[in-house]
């Protein structure tokens, strides 16, 4: 083995032993409890995500026309909304096709039996753009044998606004607990240091090289970084274990199957690798700072 | 092996530790630094391995300028040189093995090598039999001897020693200094500082006297 894996493996086993004392794990502790929380909340608004991915974001206008009319008076009004140029997709709802649909909703066969006939309506589900939503349907709205119109703009644009409030948000609290992370790596290997002043100080007086000195700190932030990370997954999939138990409860009751979904490996990796990387930085910015103070002399 | 000329040490706030010092030292030489406390002596063995910097003349070691080695260079110069403080400077949270390891770790020797030399310099010193106690168990003349052991793990050419006898009774600092004398025989060159003159008397060997930061 060569000289310098052999001091890199020494100064890797140094940093593992300080690691797994009580401090070293304490530290790594409270990086994982600090990343846990936007980890989380990242994890929390990707589930949600995927049930608002569902329910589409483009502004949509949905067009209900009179129950009683015909068939032919739908595809003359199809017709006509295919030339307006601001109708970016159409899709007819044929009121059989409705009743079918709701059909398949818990709860709902019983209701539609009791009532013995098909209350519904045909329909237009069309899809805009969002300067032409209002506009648009205020215009639908005055053609003949049209009952209703809804647009979905106004919602659908709210939900956008809250999901990147909570995105901008998480995002803050990630960067403020990642300096947090930073600042506590440096503060343990201050103390690091300062324990081991006598032997940084030997070191140096008999021929240590100062990358040979600073090699185990770095390693001790990396490996702090890297333990805190992996604490934060854990306690991630721990909360989620246990928030999943109630969730499954309040779902089922919905008829729906709904659960919140773990993290991806991926992104569980990151997050890992990413405290690791913060970890480094605090020992690099210590070291920098406080191995300078220890000349012999 | 070491050469000074008019080297001048003054510290911040303006006391003078040496003045004008010139000297030379050959290879192989065993040669005593005497003095009082606050003769000088510890600066002038402080400027060999550039723990301090002359503030004017020049300090060649090894035919290497002292004065004007770059910062990254001194470790590689020091692994070169033996050594011995006053205070011993061990480490008390591991074993005498250990102590003695330590030059070695960052040097880069292989396990089997780096072993080896441990037990042939505790073995030369006589704590072969002590590898396993931890510094604090030993006397006062073991710490020293132990310091010893550190400083030759390496080979150097170089040994260098402050006050190495400073607070041992007569017979443990006899022994000291008859390792010393040792290594000089096998070729080392040796420099001690000391206020033991009658020590130094019974050697005969070459003797710079300071006072006051000057040879006298």
């Amino acid at each position: 083995m060569s000289a310098w894996l052999r001091q890199h493996r020494r100064a890797f086993g140094q940093a593992l032993r300080r690691l797994t004392k009580a401090t070293g794990l304490a530290s790594a502790l409270v990086i994982g409890i600090a990343l846990s929380l936007p980890a989380g909340g990242y994890t929390l608004l990707e589930s949600l995500r995927a049930i608002a991915a569902r329910l589409t974001l483009e502004p949509q206008i949905s067009l209900f026309l009179q129950p009683e009319a015909k068939r032919a008076e739908a595809e003359a009004l199809g017709k006509r909304l295919r030339t307006d140029p601001r109708v970016a997709t159409l899709r007819f709802v044929p009121r059989e096709d409705a009743l079918r649909e709701l059909q398949a909703v818990e709860g709902f066969p019983e209701l539609i039996a009791a009532l013995g006939r098909n209350p519904l309506p045909d329909a237009f589900v069309l899809s805009t753009n969002a300067a032409a939503v209002d506009a648009l349907a205020a215009d639908l709205a005055k053609l003949p044998g049209v009952a209703h119109v809804q647009a979905d703009a106004v919602w659908a644009r709210r939900l956008a606004a809250l999901a990147g409030i909570a995105r901008l948000g998480l995002w803050l609290l990630a960067g403020l607990l990642g300096t947090g992370l930073v600042a506590v790596t440096f503060n343990t290997i201050r103390l690091q240091i300062l324990t081991q002043r006598d032997e940084i100080e030997v070191s140096k007086l008999i021929g240590a090289t100062d990358a040979f000195i600073r090699r185990p700190f770095y390693y001790l932030g990396l490996l702090q970084g890297l333990a805190g990370g992996a604490m934060a997954v854990g306690i991630v999939a721990a909360a989620l274990a246990l928030l999943n138990r109630e969730v499954g409860v309040l779902a089922e009751s919905y008829g729906s199957s709904f659960r919140f979904a773990f993290l991806p490996a991926g992104d569980a990796l990151a997050v890992v690798l990413f405290a690791g990387l913060l970890g480094w930085l605090g020992a690099h910015l210590s070291v920098s700072r406080h191995l300078r103070d220890i000349e012999p002399g | 092996m070491v050469s000074f000329s008019s080297v001048a040490k003054r510290y911040p706030g303006g006391q003078e530790a040496l003045r004008d010092v010139s000297f030379a030292i050959g290879e192989g030489e065993l040669a005593f630094i005497t003095g009082r406390s606050g003769a000088g002596k510890s600066t002038l063995l402080k400027l060999i391995p550039a723990i301090e910097r002359p503030t004017s003349g020049s300090v060649i070691v090894k035919g290497q300028n002292i004065s004007a080695l770059k910062r990254a260079a001194i470790p590689y110069l020091r692994r070169n040189l033996g050594l011995v403080f006053q205070d011993q400077k061990l480490l008390y949270d591991r074993s005498v093995y250990d102590n003695a390891m330590l030059p070695l770790a960052f040097s880069g020797h292989a396990p089997k090598e780096a072993a080896r030399r441990v037990r042939a310099a505790l073995d030369k010193v006589g704590l072969l039999g002590r590898e396993r106690s931890n510094p604090i168990q030993l006397s006062g003349g073991e710490q020293q001897r132990l310091a010893i052991a550190r400083a030759v793990v390496n080979r150097p050419s170089l040994l260098i020693a402050d006050e190495p006898t400073a607070n041992l009774d007569a017979e443990s600092a006899a022994r000291i200094l008859e390792i010393f004398v040792a290594f000089n025989q096998v070729g080392v060159t040796v420099l001690i500082a000391t206020h033991d003159q009658g020590l130094v008397a019974r050697y005969g060997k070459r003797v710079l006297h300071l006072e006051k930061g000057r040879v006298a």
